[in-house]
């Protein structure tokens, strides 16, 4: 007979193990709707290379291996010709969501409108795109908690599992490029409203090096329209920054100002090296960010 | 006591708090709004920016006016503010308490000992003496005067009479000597004899009137006219709203309900008539009308035989012939009756069926019927039969339809070829129901059919011939009556169906109705026994072992204190004496202008205490919304709630609150969970919970079913359609679930849910018969939807739902009763067993205490032990698998059942 109160303890631990796991599939199913979206096409370089469609027949020059030629084809006329097919050689993505405690604000967490956490909407994105990619035959990885670039629909788990087990103490996340390989794609969500200048350096760091990508801003409606008034003590959502105001309303114009100033210089900063960016609020739905992401992304993809 | 105006203080120093309210209005200036914190990512953006507006550092005017407000209103009102305070009274000497007590008081009488109390509470603080007197009801010599705290203690005992005050009583029998004040509670009804007794206490001293504005109403006695009833309502003063007349009477069943209800205009002259039509036989159950709303003797006007219609059946033996209407024996009956009562003119057996309340037949000889008439009589009907040519000429020796035997013939009196002359008719004897009933000169009685001697006929004759020959004879049949004239109905033997003693006859027979008011000589010589009393507030009720009264006194008098207004009978007959006498018409009391008149409704002292505190409170509250406006705290739904809230509706009600604990609901959804019903014995729970524990392990161990912790069933919040099985031990101290529980129960009965309920007596004594525990369970189950039961049939699912058993023992082995198998449950060929119950049998009953059985400790050691040795072991064993068994079958019901098919269903999709 065995001990029925460790029998209830592996029982309850399984069943706890199994609870878990179930919300790892309905990430993975939420990004993978949201990336069924998107109309994926058949992509190449365009150019000769290692590959498996087919490209162009080219006479066989000297110091062609007589394996390559393609004897078929070349039965029909009196030279012989090779079979080249089309270079498909993958391009990396690398996937950086902030981990940070500003991510985890939402504007109205229960009622009707309720919205999610920006962080939430941030990985599902950064994981739609990654099917995406992944299914396009890419190599997506995460820039940090690194998780190097693989192709293949196994390593989505890993992604998922990378995305929902980080987290930060920090109130605002800067950008950690330092592992992202040469001539790879970046994708950058976050709500960028920490120091500028250290997104700036992480940036300019990478760009140097051939790195294209995007930057996609991710604010809640409240960000963006700062509905507050009265007396209010605004704190940062690890507490660290504070500040006071007799009347929030007043200030409104002007935070406005001081976001699209913001948005300015970050819009600037990435026109400087050829990436993208956009912002996209939690209130819309998820497609329309998926869709610019893709299309910013999509010309190094075609 | 300080007065302003209309407007006086008890604690005026306390306003001198306003004087502060300038300074607090500086100081609460200076205060900004507390600030709301809020964690927002932006907040980066904001760091270095001024803040421009400065408003919201100051509290704004409208919100300080507020706050002043409900300040100044909450230090006015701890001053005791009095609107129209009453001058203390600082009269001296004894005072006399007046009331005039009659029912026209009965209505605001509540109010009437408000004002006693409070004269009485003035007079015991002015150290008056007082006494009291009830005009209603005076005492027989004059009262002395008390002290007011002693006469306050018997205030409870005086209540208002159904009458009015009697005119005759002179004031000096009830006045006490000397001077004294007089306090005059008055009905607000005119009436004579009030002059005489005014003078009489104003000679003594001061008198003050109190007097209701509102007029007086009442009912007069119902009349029936043609098919309509009529009730005339009487005001004090006219009156413009209409007013409802109820007509209440018993239903079918005996309980006494609303029958109509009329709307009744009151003219100018106070004078108004409430006409109620009903069909007839809904209009004899009338009992009573009240006027809604009022609560007096006098809005209540009972009725009795004047406003009731018989059913009578006339019933002939001639066909009638054309143009000797005259002469036909139903003529004068028809003429007499017509009027009051409804007839039927139909042959004998037709008129059996409208179940008549009299039948007349008029000289029929052999009754066609005589076993239906007998029946009919036997459940209290009246016959009435009137001798003539063919009774007289039938057999009429031996007949059982009448009261007396008869002779064969007649006698004929006074004719052609006959000596004497026609007889008259003797005065009618004491106790006979025609008593008092004048006989006319007039009339005679040439012919008659003539009653065998015998010893009883005396007690069965009613009327009689001036020779003593019986006229009028009765006897009792059953619950009924046969009454015979031993003349004709029409004129040819007697010219008494020419005189109008004849209808008044029928009438004392109970044939025909009364008329409303009726006559001394009407009522003479009956004596009146009261069979109901209204009291002053015109509630009816049984009276026991009053006194009668003479007939002639219920005709006359006023109700008094010796007629007291009710129903009273005599002979069969009801009568009814209102509160109202009849004839007297309402008037407003008028009273000379040297009486002060203190009327109910003029400007009384009203604290304003309460009404300034709750304004402050409500201001206060105001504030507090105001205050989170400001502060940006208030928006959307939250205003909603808090508004709600402001006005004492909270919007959670009380279904919320028994809702199940989500914590707990959750738990129980999302495993398979064991539950029991506690029992009220901590002891018993814990057996339960540590055999259903066991269980569990073992379910675990053997199958795929891997229970939870048990629960205990909280009958009154959970859900039970969470739960599969529930375990309920029974002993007799087992409590019962509300009826909210017991639909639960059935509820989850009906949803496929199982009990299993153990009477842990090892069925001792039978199924249910003796032990307290089966008592008791009979009684817990009765209100469940339980299917008739059966002891567990060999081939029931039960025993083959995991392990194939035989007994299914606890730590007794006795029989336990599941859902009894349909009648056509038949054994199909070749199978092992029936196709029973299609489901699953919602209660397993039986004593075997499995829990002590199942029971597991903390270690997993069984704590109880069952049986002895390995034989016990073994018997525990079996007592598991039985668990096992009973889980299988509440979550896979017939499964198992529908296995034994599966080989002929492979079979039939081979082919």
């Amino acid at each position: 007979m065995s001990d029925p109160v460790q029998d209830a303890a592996a029982r309850d631990l399984r069943r706890a193990a199994e609870t878990e796991a179930a919300a790892l599939p309905a990430l993975l199913i939420a990004a993978e709707h949201l990336a069924n979206t998107v109309q994926m096409g058949g992509h190449g370089r365009r150019r000769a290379g290692a590959g498996e469609e087919f490209w162009q027949y080219r006479p066989a020059h000297s110091g062609d291996a007589a394996r390559f030629v393609d004897w078929r084809r070349s039965a029909r006329s009196d030279t012989q010709f090779i079979r080249e097919r089309e270079m498909q050689n993958a391009q990396s993505l690398h996937l950086w969501v902030d981990p940070a405690n500003s991510m985890r604000f939402t504007g109205a967490a229960t009622g009707r409108a309720a919205r999610p956490e920006k962080r939430d909407r941030a990985q599902v994105l950064a994981l739609a795109l990654g099917i995406s990619a992944l299914r396009a035959g890419e190599r997506v990885g995460l820039a940090s908690p690194l998780a190097p670039p693989r192709p293949g629909k196994a390593h989505l788990l890993t992604l998922a599992q990378a995305l929902t087990a980080q987290s930060s103490e920090a109130d605002y996340g800067t950008p950690d490029l330092s592992a992202v390989a040469p001539q790879s794609e970046v994708v950058l969500i976050s709500d960028f409203l920490g120091d500028p200048a250290a997104i700036e350096a992480a940036l300019t760091g990478v760009a140097e090096h051939g790195v294209k990508g995007a930057l996609l801003q991710v604010l809640d409606p409240a960000e963006e329209d700062f509905p507050f008034d009265g007396r209010t003590i605004f704190t940062s959502m690890a507490g660290a920054v504070r500040f006071e105001t007799r009347e929030a309303a007043g200030l409104r114009a002007r935070y406005r100002e001081r976001l699209a100033e913001r948005r300015d210089r970050l819009e600037t900063l990435a026109a400087r090296a050829g990436w993208a960016f956009s912002t996209h609020h939690t209130g819309a739905p998820a497609q329309s960010a998926l869709l610019w992401l893709h299309g910013a992304l999509g010309g190094a993809w075609r | 006591m300080m007065a302003l105006g209309p407007l006086g203080f008890t604690a005026p120093w306390l306003l001198l708090g306003l004087a502060a309210l300038p300074a607090l209005w500086w100081l609460l200036r200076a205060v900004p709004p507390a600030p709301i914190k809020r964690r927002f990512p932006g907040v980066v953006l904001l760091l270095g920016l001024p803040d421009e507006e400065t408003q919201a550092e100051r509290t704004p005017w409208w919100l300080l006016a507020l706050r002043m407000l409900a300040l100044a209103a909450a230090i006015i009102g701890f001053a005791g503010p009095v609107l129209n305070p009453e001058p203390v009274q600082t009269a001296r000497g004894p005072l006399l308490i007046l009331v005039d007590g009659s029912w026209a008081s009965a209505r605001d009488w509540p109010r009437r000992v408000e004002r006693m109390t409070r004269a009485l509470d003035e007079a015991a603080a002015a150290g008056r003496p007082v006494a009291l007197v009830n005009l209603s009801d005076p005492p027989p010599a004059p009262p002395p005067f008390a002290e007011a705290a002693d006469l306050r203690r018997s205030l409870a005992g005086v209540k208002p009479q159904p009458w009015e005050p009697a005119i005759e009583t002179a004031p000096e029998s009830f006045l006490p000597e000397g001077n004294f004040d007089t306090l005059w509670l008055s009905d607000g009804l005119n009436r004579m004899g009030r002059g005489a007794l005014l003078r009489a206490v104003t000679q003594r001293g001061m008198v003050k009137v109190w007097q209701p504005g509102t007029p007086v109403l009442a009912l007069g006695a119902a009349a029936v006219e043609g098919t309509q009833l009529r009730v005339p309502l009487l005001a004090s003063t006219p009156i413009t709203q209409p007013l409802e007349v109820v007509a209440y009477g018993t239903d079918p069943s005996g309980a006494e309900r609303e029958l109509a209800r009329v709307d009744v205009g009151v003219q100018a002259d106070g004078t108004g008539e409430a006409l109620v039509a009903l069909p007839p036989e809904l209009r004899n159950r009338i009992s009573r009308f009240e006027i809604a709303g009022q609560r007096s003797a006098g809005a209540v006007s009972l009725t009795d035989d004047a406003q009731k219609r018989r059913k009578v059946a006339l019933i002939s033996g001639s066909t009638a012939r054309e143009g000797l209407e005259l002469l036909a024996p139903t003529h004068y009956l028809r003429q007499a009756l017509a009027p009051s009562a409804d007839l039927i003119e139909a042959t004998l057996s037709d008129a059996l069926l409208t179940k008549p309340d009299v039948i007349i037949l008029a000289d029929i000889g052999d009754v066609a019927e005589a076993d239906r008439v007998a029946e009919w009589l036997e459940e209290g009907g009246l016959l009435i039969r009137f001798a003539g040519p063919r009774l007289a000429a039938s057999d009429i020796t031996n007949n059982s339809l009448l009261p007396v035997s008869l002779r064969q013939g007649g006698r004929s009196i006074g004719g052609t070829m006959s000596w004497g002359e026609p007889r008259r008719i003797a005065p009618f004897a004491e106790g006979s129901p025609f008593s008092g009933l004048v006989v006319p000169e007039e009339v005679t009685v040439r012919e008659q059919v003539m009653a065998e001697p015998g010893p009883d006929l005396g007690a069965h004759t009613i009327a009689a011939l001036a020779d003593g020959t019986p006229l009028v004879t009765r006897s009792a049949f059953g619950q009924g009556e046969i009454v015979l004239f031993h003349v004709t109905a029409n004129a040819e033997w007697s010219n008494l169906p020419l005189s109008g003693l004849f209808p008044q006859m029928l009438e004392r027979l109970s044939v025909l109705a009364r008329p409303v008011a009726p006559s001394a000589e009407d009522l003479a010589g009956q004596i009146f026994t009261p069979l109901k009393r209204l009291d002053g507030f015109g509630a009816l009720s049984t009276t026991e072992a009053a006194a009668g009264v003479k007939g002639e006194d219920l005709a006359e008098g006023p109700p008094g204190p010796d007629l007291p207004p009710g129903l009273y009978g005599a002979e069969g007959r009801v009568l009814a004496l209102n509160a109202l006498p009849p004839g007297r018409q309402l008037a407003p009391a008028t009273w000379p202008a040297n009486v002060v008149l203190e009327a109910e409704g003029s400007a009384r002292q009203t604290a304003l205490q309460a009404p300034l505190l709750l304004a402050a409170l409500l201001a206060l509250l105001l504030d507090a919304l105001a205050t989170l406006s400001l502060s940006g705290r208030l928006r959307g739904a939250r205003v909603a709630v808090l508004v709600a809230l402001a006005l004492g509706l909270a919007p959670i009600d009380s279904p919320a609150q028994e809702a199940m604990d989500e914590a707990r609901a959750i738990a129980a959804a999302d495993n398979v969970v064991l539950a029991y019903m506690p029992s009220g014995d901590a002891q018993m729970d814990d057996i339960s919970n540590a055999g259903l524990r066991g269980l569990s392990q073992i379910l675990t161990r053997r199958t795929t079913v891997e229970p939870s912790a048990p629960m205990a069933v909280d009958l009154e919040s959970d859900d039970l359609a969470l739960f599969t099985l529930i375990y309920w031990p029974i002993n007799a101290a087992s409590p019962s679930p509300s009826p909210a529980g017991y639909a639960k129960l059935n509820r989850f009965l009906r949803g496929g849910g199982m009990i299993l309920f153990d009477t842990r007596d090892a069925d001792l004594s039978g199924f249910g018969t003796a032990t307290e525990a089966g008592q008791r369970l009979q009684a817990l189950a009765a209100p469940l939807d339980i299917p008739p039961l059966a002891p567990l049939p060999a081939d029931h699912v039960l025993t083959r739902a995991f392990y194939l058993l035989q007994t299914m023992p606890g730590r007794y082995d006795g029989p336990i009763w599941v859902e009894a198998a349909p009648l056509d449950a038949e054994q199909a060929e070749g199978m092992p067993f029936r196709n029973l119950n299609d489901g699953v049998t919602p209660v397993v009953i039986g004593g075997n205490d499995w829990a002590a059985a199942w029971a597991v400790g903390e270690t997993g050691q069984p704590t109880f032990p069952v049986g002895r040795g390995s034989a016990g072991e073994r018997q525990r064993e079996i007592a598991y698998r039985f668990g096992v068994n009973l889980v299988m079958h509440v979550l896979t019901g017939n499964y198992k059942s529908d296995q034994v098919h599966v080989p002929a269903l492979l079979e039939r999709l081979g082919q």
